[in-house]
């Protein structure tokens, strides 16, 4: 597993895509895929700034990921206040234009362009999430031939 | 993130390049409030240089679309947006607040 901690700042989002982005190309995801990664951890470590460290420079966003062929995990930890997922209300994709609210989106870029995503919190070491993303044109050898 | 303005007879045009995400959308927010504030609001974007748009830069579009569409004021339309911007775009639900071209020069026509 490879691992990198970036300031807690959104002039590191750059730096925390780019991380991610080679990550994908590790784990040989297909260029949709890695978009999405893309998307996602953009989402993700500004959701870490904004919610759990309200705010910048107040503390790291600790990356890490393990690659396997056609399947990428993704970690995120920070030292922030508690972030339940719970509490970010989804959006309303019908609303009319002045309806709108503004909240919920970065989370529903994650949870839509991800495979898998999970937060967990603990209180001596704080917000960890994990999110998984696979290829989608790979089918895994024992299921060969089932399609 | 670059953004080029360029007045026009009757819109403003804004061409952009780059990444539109939590770091740069307060700077394309700063120039279309600079925009609206002087009196436009008929804007077009010019997207296809654009690389990315996170949510960050999705809901700038969108509240600067509230402000024009106020009033019956004007309006801000999207030209030349690149396919993975355009899929953006229908993921966040926010397709049916704008009006698309294939590119800025139809966009402009539109006014």
């Amino acid at each position: 597993m490879r691992s990198i901690a970036f300031p807690g700042r959104f002039s590191s989002l750059d730096d925390i895509r780019d991380f991610f982005t080679e990550a994908a190309k590790e784990a040989d995801l297909d260029k949709k895929s890695i978009y999405h990664v893309q998307l996602a951890v953009d989402e993700a470590a500004s959701n870490i700034i904004e919610h759990a460290y309200k705010g910048e420079g107040k503390g790291e966003i600790e990356c890490s990921y393990l690659a396997n062929p056609g399947r990428l995990e993704i970690y995120l930890h920070d030292h922030g206040h508690p972030f339940d997922p719970q509490s970010i209300e989804a959006p309303d994709l019908n609303a009319g234009l002045y309806m709108r609210k503004q909240s919920g989106l970065g989370m529903h870029f994650m949870k839509s362009l991800m495979d898998s995503i999970e937060f967990s919190f603990k209180r001596e070491s704080g917000n960890y999430l994990k999110m998984v993303k696979t290829r989608k044109d790979r089918i895994a050898p024992h299921n060969r031939g089932r399609r | 993130m670059e953004i080029n303005t360029a007045m026009m007879k009757r819109c403003v045009l804004l061409n952009i390049s780059g990444r539109i995400d939590g770091s740069t959308a307060p700077k394309l927010q700063k120039s279309l409030n600079e925009v609206m504030t002087e009196g436009s609001y008929r804007i077009v974007l010019d997207l296809k240089r654009v690389d990315f748009v996170f949510s960050a830069g999705l809901w700038v579009l969108v509240n600067a679309q509230k402000k024009c569409k106020r009033f019956n004021r004007g309006e801000l339309v999207l030209a030349d947006v690149p396919q993975r911007i355009y899929d953006a775009l229908d993921l966040a639900g926010f397709i049916p607040y704008f009006r698309t071209f294939e590119d800025s020069t139809k966009a402009v026509g539109s006014f």
